[in-house]
């Protein structure tokens, strides 16, 4: 199955009935997919004029309590950046996929993960985060869409899967999680879906003209924040127990770093991985276990160099913290990044001993 | 002396809460909130009614109306009510938009719900500026008006001209219903509880996309009492933006939007495939 598609699979058997997008490259097969399925479980597919109606049509299913889902690709996340940001300020949980391609501007269509700052800084304006997820295999792609249902509603917060378009296109085998019905999950009874005469009216609103009232809110949604941070971090680390460099990289740059990593044990040089699969809440515990045997880390990213920020954030002085990426399109081959490892091995060799 | 019976003869309708409002004296506003209450009490809808508010004077109207209420980003209103009654169809959903809302930021929105035929009310207030804001020039704001930002008069030239929504929206095959009215008089105030209830009705009988616009005045932003402010509208916005009905496919005989549509494109083949043959088609 590819990538986009088992994100669209998932999303359905999660009780996403309402799907709202905007045609671009390279999430195309994740639109198409909702398109021709949607109609036949009885949910809706409707394309919108832009990336701005759909994501503000996705505040909308989301305020009426549906699960809801809408991707997209770079340029449109920027977009959508608006009603993310109103969604978080009226507390409303929706999936939002970026199948990321390189960047600015309109940029190009290849593989990218240059969104990095936007997904965990500045998805828009205000105090606000996203959960975000970066898969790096397809059955990844299917598990956390799956997921990130129940963790919106939990929170009540909208989250990300942050993917890219070589993990969109690609084709792996996956197994499928259950579907569920959506009448069978738990009614949100802050939802705006008519009264009935049954209780006071509800409203979704993310406007407080009193700053004590707004900052009283943001204080509240923080509260929320941080029980995420600790709750919900998910890392994967590989080889990292006596690990001199660990390397950190997530989704498809992983696989690589990956490969890079096993191939510089070939040479006897001590390279781990930690593999953020959250990327908000970064997974600092995870990064903080191999603080105590690691000499150094490096960043592996296609970008010039985003993560990095975090992971340095996360090591905080204590130990040098490397970057390599490549940018635009150009995925970094794992000879590269063992090129890498191999130069700082060498380095900590020189300083070391 | 006999005891008369007690008879209700005007009372608040249920759907408005009794709150004080944030709308100016003299503001027209607080009319049409009104009418929208008691079309829904009417029409006793309000139970599974869901409002979306926009941006601009009425963005708290979410705490004056008694049913469900969302507030939508600024001119995203008719897409946020497109999802509401995708999710809750047997719902009644409605926006409540101004001119800027409506017809500068949110135009996309607008066009696109009305040829959807999405089957929603929309509520327009035209008053030829932003109110909220303290006065500047609106899609609608009239050649040579004065605003804020238009401190020489709206220069046509440079600025453009006003955007007549009913007229514009009336070549859309998704919409059912258009009606532009005012609320100067009570006479046209009841005119305008005739059409809201209308657009409403259409809503509970699946006829189509419904927008009533109402011609309103600012008094605050015009520098005018109201009263001057009823008159500058009557000379000088009702000849450029005509009252009337701009569309109506009952009227027209048809039962709703879509048989309209069909009937209007009943030369391509494409958009009215010949019905399936007894037996079936081949």
């Amino acid at each position: 199955m590819k990538g986009n598609e088992a994100l669209a699979e998932a999303a359905l058997r999660a009780g996403c009935r309402f799907f709202f997008g905007y045609p671009i490259t390279p999430q195309t097969e994740l639109a198409a997919y909702m398109s021709k399925r949607m109609p036949k479980v009885g949910g809706t597919y409707l394309q919108a004029e832009s990336e701005v109606a759909a994501i503000n049509m996705v505040y909308g299913a989301a305020a009426a309590g549906a699960r809801v889902m809408t991707s997209s690709s770079s340029p449109g996340i920027s977009l959508k950046g608006e009603g993310i940001s109103y969604m978080a300020g009226a507390d409303l949980p929706g999936v939002i996929i970026n199948v990321q391609r390189g960047g600015p501007g309109l940029g190009g269509i290849q593989p990218s993960q240059a969104d990095y700052w936007q997904a965990t800084r500045a998805l828009g304006h205000g105090d606000f985060h996203v959960v975000v997820y970066a898969p790096s295999t397809v059955q990844e792609m299917a598990d956390y869409a799956y997921g990130a249902f129940d963790v919106a509603d939990k929170y009540r917060t909208p989250v990300m899967i942050l993917a890219d378009g070589m993990l969109g296109q690609m084709m792996e085998p996956v197994e499928l999680p259950d579907p569920l019905d959506p009448a069978d999950l738990p009614e949100k009874p802050w939802a705006t879906s008519g009264h009935g005469h049954a209780r006071a009216h509800n409203v979704v609103n993310s406007l407080y003209l009193t700053a004590d009232a707004l900052e009283r809110l943001n204080v509240e949604r923080y509260e929320r924040y941080a029980r995420i941070e600790r709750d919900e971090q998910r890392a994967e680390t590989f080889m990292t127990d006596d690990a001199d460099i660990v390397a950190v990289a997530f989704g498809a740059s992983a696989r690589v770093a990956r490969s890079a990593v096993v191939a510089a044990r070939e040479q006897g040089i001590k390279a781990g991985l930690v593999r953020p699969i959250t990327l908000w809440p970064f997974p600092v515990d995870a990064i903080e276990a191999t603080v105590p045997s690691a000499k150094a880390y490096l960043s592996v990213e296609m970008s010039m160099g985003q993560m990095v920020d975090d992971v340095r954030l996360a090591v905080a002085g204590r130990r040098p913290v490397d970057f390599y990426g490549r940018t635009g399109g150009v995925i970094p081959t794992p000879a590269e990044v063992l090129g890498k490892l191999a130069t700082m091995n060498e380095d900590l060799a020189k300083g070391g001993e | 002396m006999a005891e008369k019976e007690l008879k209700t003869v005007f009372e608040r309708p249920h759907a408005l809460l009794p709150v004080v409002t944030n709308y100016c004296p003299g503001c027209t506003h607080g009319i049409v909130n009104r009418l929208v209450a008691e079309c829904l009490d009417e029409l006793d809808v309000e139970g599974r009614s869901v409002g979306v508010a926009p941006v601009g004077c009425s963005v708290m109207a979410y705490d004056f109306f008694g049913c469900d209420m969302i507030e939508a980003a600024h001119g995203r209103a008719p897409a946020v009510a497109t999802a509401v009654k995708r999710v809750h169809p047997e719902g009644v959903v409605f926006a409540y938009q101004g001119d800027g809302d409506l017809a500068s930021i949110g135009m996309a929105e607008t066009i696109h719900a009305a040829t959807r035929g999405e089957h929603i009310t929309v509520i327009f207030i035209n008053n030829a500026i932003y109110g909220m804001t303290g006065g500047q020039m609106a899609p609608t704001s009239l050649p040579n008006q004065v605003t804020q930002t238009s401190p020489y008069g709206r220069d046509v030239s440079a600025a453009g001209y006003p955007i007549r929504v009913c007229e514009l929206l009336s070549s859309l095959d998704g919409v059912a219903y258009l009606e532009r009215v005012t609320v100067d008089c009570p006479k046209n105030v009841r005119k305008a509880k005739k059409a809201i209830k209308k657009a409403f009705q259409n809503q509970v009988d699946g006829v189509g996309y419904s927008l009533v616009e109402v011609v309103s005045t600012c008094p605050t932003n015009w520098g005018m009492t109201p009263q001057e402010a009823f008159v500058w509208m009557r000379e000088n916005m009702l000849p450029y933006y005509p009252l009337g009905v701009y569309k109506d496919v009952v009227a027209e005989g048809y039962a709703n939007a879509a048989e309209a549509a069909a009937a209007r494109a009943a030369a391509c083949p494409m958009a009215n495939p010949a019905p399936a043959t007894e037996g079936g088609a081949r």
